[in-house]
């Protein structure tokens, strides 16, 4: 497989909302490829036939009965926003 | 003799028995604090007067002939990561400083239902990712065993709280080994309970697959008290398992372990231990084997490849998780002209080098073009690993093994290197991949003074297993008795 590249780093970070500066990206690759040198190990095995695992209980679409209960109080939730207006969060302009 | 010479069975019965009151607990707690915190900076944030007016109320209740439960009085910390209502909860992280939880975590409700006193919040590695709590945005926390070395991570600050005495006991989480690992290099007894028998309601996410919430104390006894109290099934955590949560006490019976057979996994004593460390484990399971078990060797074959599985997983899932923090609704928020720039420079700002590193390489494995190759491949090896335990436990009712491959190491030794200090976690990161129990007990000591960790890995839901044999062990051994220098108790104190 094509090693990670900077642009790569740079398609990533935005993807995940991270604004790096140059230097930042420098070492992001250059720790990313050494780790995922080392992850390329998995390719030694063959998993041909192999279920995979995402969860390791047998546990499906957990039910509750859908009853009224009190939620959290939102002054108190309100008061961890960095910008509200009354019950409101303030975020900037989404749509003109 | 000293009150925090006691662990937290004793402090428990010493207050029911009214010879201690919940205040002078708490206070000998709070002191120690004082004078010893400066040189090992195991908290983040301490609530004096919370802890004081939270006795208070239970010396009066007490006075008034009320029990006050199974943990009553005693004065415990709890990890970072954990809510508790009403207080700061940051993860030692900069992007959620000055979060106040508005509801306490399901571990914190049923210690504190139980009667424990919070003291304050332990330090860790930012969001639980690292083996050293030197990615604390805070400050490193130190070994009190040797305060130039790390106490292993991420639940570094609750395993040096303990091993210093400035707690009874401490709540942790284990994701691939940030309970075992810190207990062992700090000499304290560390369970990581199997996937699903703790409630992480109120636990911040990190891999929801592989998080697990688990305990940190000075012996065995005071893991099953804790753990009784923690485990089971809670409405708020869908993950949590509605199994029977058997009587943990009631299951450490004396030090005769004969019709138990333990396997050694051969590949967990190959090359990279270190021959000390080695030779302390060889020594606590030549003493489980002079307390009646049988041992016989068993092969673990895919255990070499589980580090890399781990570390795709494990990113992929956090990289996910931590989507959450967009400086909307809680924690940072840097510029706002517009919504991108917001969530670009809040989590630029507020996250530390590891967990950006983690949230990129999560975010890669999971993008086109890169998901079957990694992430899929990963959760196919997550398969391999756990039929290997599955055939090992046809055969034997636990598994040893060291918990690392070498005692504590130097500050700084390894933060540069993200791979180096990723292997840390060789023979811990397993376990969570199979959402196995596992137990960390003291067995010895290096030539430095440093302690090492016997691992005993147990079937899911078989902690009253494992928790047998390490109480026979520790009624064989007085390794978990001992005091590091740095300790608020011994030696004059620190």
């Amino acid at each position: 497989m094509k090693e990670i590249g900077i642009e790569d780093v740079e398609h990533v970070a935005m993807l995940a909302r991270l604004e790096l500066s140059s230097e930042e990206k420098q070492t992001m690759t250059s720790h990313l490829r050494d780790i995922l040198r080392y992850v390329e190990k998995l390719n030694e095995l063959d998993t041909e036939t192999v279920e995979p695992t995402a969860h390791i209980l047998p546990v499906r679409n957990v039910a509750r009965p859908d009853t009224l209960r009190p939620s959290l109080d939102p002054t108190e939730v309100l008061k961890n926003a960095p910008k509200r207006t009354g019950e409101l969060f303030q975020v900037p302009r989404v749509v003109e | 003799m000293s009150l925090l010479e006691k662990n937290v069975f004793e402090i428990a019965e010493a207050i029911r028995a009214r010879e201690v009151s919940v205040a002078e607990a708490t206070r000998a707690c709070l002191e120690a604090i004082e004078r010893v915190e400066p040189a090992v900076r195991a908290y983040v944030s301490v609530d004096a007067d919370g802890a004081l007016r939270r006795a208070a109320e239970l010396d009066a209740k007490l006075q008034a002939g009320e029990t006050i439960g199974p943990l009553g009085g005693v004065p415990i910390a709890v990890k970072d990561n954990m809510v508790v209502r009403g207080g700061e909860t940051t993860c030692a992280s900069r992007i959620l400083s000055g979060f106040i939880s508005p509801y306490d975590a399901t571990v914190v409700e049923r210690v504190c239902a139980a009667g424990a006193v919070v003291l304050g919040k332990t330090n860790l590695d930012e969001f639980a990712m690292g083996s050293s709590t030197e990615n604390s945005a805070v400050a490193p926390t130190r070994n009190p065993w040797d305060t130039e070395r790390v106490p292993g991570g991420s639940s570094g600050g609750s395993a040096a709280a303990v091993a210093a005495r400035l707690a009874f006991g401490a709540i942790g989480s284990d994701t691939g080994g940030s309970i075992r690992l810190p207990a062992s290099f700090c000499g304290v007894t560390g369970l990581k309970p199997t996937y699903g028998r703790v409630s992480r309601y109120g636990l911040v996410a990190f891999a929801s697959s592989l998080d697990q919430i688990g305990t940190l104390t000075r012996d065995v006894r005071d893991t099953a008290l804790l753990l009784g109290v923690m485990a089971g099934h809670d409405p708020m955590d869908s993950t949590s398992v509605d199994e029977p949560v058997p009587d943990y006490l009631g299951a450490l019976d004396g030090r005769d372990l004969a019709g138990l057979t333990i396997g050694m996994p051969v590949e967990y004593f190959g090359a990279g231990i270190e021959p000390e460390t080695e030779r302390a484990v060889r020594g606590a399971i030549d003493e489980l084997r002079g307390l009646g078990a049988e041992v016989v060797e068993i092969g673990l074959p895919h255990l070499e490849y589980a580090n890399a599985a781990y570390y795709i997983i494990c990113t992929a899932e956090a990289s996910s998780n931590l989507a959450r923090y967009d400086g909307v609704r809680y924690g940072l928020r840097a510029r706002d002209e517009d919504v991108l720039g917001m969530y670009q420079t809040s989590r630029e700002a507020g996250f530390g080098p590891e967990v950006k590193r983690r949230i990129l390489l999560g975010t890669y494995v999971l993008s086109a073009g890169y998901y079957d190759a990694y992430y899929l491949k990963a959760l196919k090896v997550r398969t391999l690993i756990k039929q290997d335990f599955d055939k090992a436990f046809e055969k034997v009712d636990l598994i040893v093994a060291p918990v690392s491959p070498s005692t504590a190491f130097k500050i700084g030794e390894k933060v540069s290197d993200p791979l180096t200090m990723y292997l840390t976690d060789i023979y811990t990161i397993s376990l969570n991949l199979a959402g196995l129990p596992g137990l960390s007990v003291p067995c010895g000591f290096d030539g430095k003074g440093l302690p090492a960790g016997l691992q005993l890995i147990g079937k899911p839901f078989a902690e009253a297993t494992i928790l047998k044999v390490g109480h026979a062990y520790q009624q064989a051994t007085d390794w978990h008795t001992r005091v590091p220098p740095t300790a608020a108790v011994g030696n004059g104190g620190a």
